[in-house]
């Protein structure tokens, strides 16, 4: 198994992710836009789960409360909930066919908007209009493809 | 990564893997207190900020691209179009400009009679704005210049319609601007028309901002035009916040809210003005606004100057404004 040559995609992924979460959007759009950190984690913590664990998700999350500018920590938080009910439901998960996966993974997303809907209440920072309540629906439906496309990528770093 | 300790992990251990768990939760929380406190956090964070700038930059490069590629497609009949507009335009100001003038010139009399001191020029830096979408549930707005350029913390930010908001943070090469519609900022503002000091709060909403307190006898109507009063020093006086777009009773009846409609356009790609060396703000109102004056000048150095702040002390401000209305 080629080990190293796999790893290096993981903070690329972090990386575009990043740059995809800090694209400019049009506003009507702008709560469209799906959690592409937390697909990326995601998709890491199932299919990966020696190399990305909370550590990992904490990690990107923090970095993801740099570049975004928002409260630190707030990222991390999500991410290390999301990470660590993929943990605990991943034996399950990997078996599941893709369009069933992708359905678990929205109501993931949904719970996390639900965490951080709940941390700006307890700190009294405005929430966020009801738009943002769809991307969830938009992550679900790019699960598939996501999944598919880094699968592929690491399919290809591993020598036959 | 700590989780490399078990590589196989089938299915992580139920008691360490909850208290990992719990480990990385009382981080996460640690991290957000200290940070929501803003405490010493900031300086960490301003440090670790410089090592995200190239992200950002990178992530305006597509906006950018976007733009330059629309300015080189326009044709030459559209820049004629646009030649002959601001020419005319160009004219019509110059016109209303020389009139200023005038007015101008009696007002710095009429104040040497009172003994104010004149009020300096505008001094103004542009800066073009880096597209790219921070939190959202923040109004914050990335600059493309910083300290390089001469951005310091502190600085006002308008645009022709008026206040924006004012520099928070600055990198090396970008600079982060509080907008006025943030829930942590208020301004301290005047009426145009009577003089009624109030102070105008972000909601968080971008369209929107409050002026809350405002005493029913007061006389203050719905499209009204607010300016910033330069108390608290860090806002020069002056400026344009926005227009009263409806005005409701609060909670207790005895006083009315406000709703302002911000003047300066609070969206995105397009330059804003920051101004630099303003004149301190007038000596008015004694010591209260000297001290203003001086935590605005200072800038950085000033705790209360760092992240969340907006002008210095504002119940403060509330309280001196309301008792000093009719």
């Amino acid at each position: 198994m080629n080990r190293r040559g796999r790893l290096w995609l993981l903070p690329v992924t972090v990386l575009v992710a990043l740059l995809l979460a800090l694209l400019p959007l049009p506003a009507p759009v702008q709560g469209l836009r799906p959690y592409w950190l937390a697909l990326v984690v995601a998709y890491w913590v199932i299919e990966e789960p020696g190399h990305a664990g909370l550590g990992f998700a904490f990690t990107s999350g923090v970095v993801a409360d740099l570049v975004t500018g928002s409260l630190l920590g707030e990222h991390a938080l999500r991410l290390v909930v999301m990470a660590f009910i993929l943990q605990r439901f991943r034996a399950q998960l990997r078996f599941f066919p893709l369009g069933q996966q992708a359905l678990a993974i929205g109501g993931l997303l949904l719970n996390d908007r639900v965490v951080a809907a709940a941390l700006h209440l307890l700190l009294g920072l405005p929430q966020l209009p009801w738009p943002y309540w769809l991307a969830p629906l938009v992550g679900a439906l790019l699960w598939a493809p996501l999944f598919l496309v880094l699968d592929a990528f690491r399919q290809a770093r591993r020598p036959r | 990564m700590p989780s490399l300790a078990n590589p196989a992990a089938p299915r992580p251990g139920d008691v360490a893997g909850t208290l990992r768990l719990l480990a990385y939760l009382a981080m996460s929380v640690v991290l957000i207190v200290l940070d929501h406190r803003g405490g010493w956090l900031t300086r960490a964070r301003e440090a670790a900020t410089v090592a995200v700038q190239p992200l950002w930059q990178v992530a305006g490069l597509p906006a950018r691209l976007g733009q330059a590629m629309r300015e080189d497609a326009v044709t030459r009949s559209v820049l004629a179009e646009d030649n002959r507009r601001l020419r005319n335009e160009l004219l019509v100001m110059g016109a209303r400009q020389a009139q200023l003038q005038v007015e101008a010139d009696e007002n710095a009399r009429l104040r040497g009679l009172v003994g104010a001191a004149a009020r300096g020029g505008l001094d103004v830096q542009l800066a073009p704005i880096l597209d790219v979408d921070l939190d959202p549930s923040r109004q914050r707005l990335l600059l493309n210049a910083g300290a390089r350029d001469g951005v310091r913390q502190g600085q006002t930010v308008i645009d022709a319609g008026g206040v924006l908001g004012q520099i928070i943070a600055v990198t090396p090469d970008t600079a982060t601007v509080l907008l006025i519609t943030d829930l942590d900022h208020a301004v301290p503002v005047s009426i145009s028309r009577t003089g009624v000091r109030l102070l105008a709060y972000g909601i968080g909403r971008a369209d929107r901002l409050e002026l809350r307190n405002i005493p029913v006898s007061s006389d203050v109507q719905v499209g009204d035009v607010v300016v910033t009063s330069g108390l608290g020093g860090r806002f020069p006086p002056g400026f344009p916040v926005g227009r009263i777009v409806d005005l409701r009773p609060d909670d207790s009846q005895a006083f009315l809210i406000g709703g302002l409609a911000p003047a300066a356009q609070l969206d995105r790609g397009r330059d804003v003005l920051l101004l630099r060396g303003t004149a301190p703000a007038a000596p008015r109102a004694g010591s209260d606004a000297d001290a203003g004056a001086d935590a605005g000048a200072a800038g950085g150095t000033v705790p209360g100057a760092s992240a969340q702040a907006g002008p210095p002390d504002p119940p403060g401000d509330a309280a001196a404004a309301t008792e000093r209305t009719p």
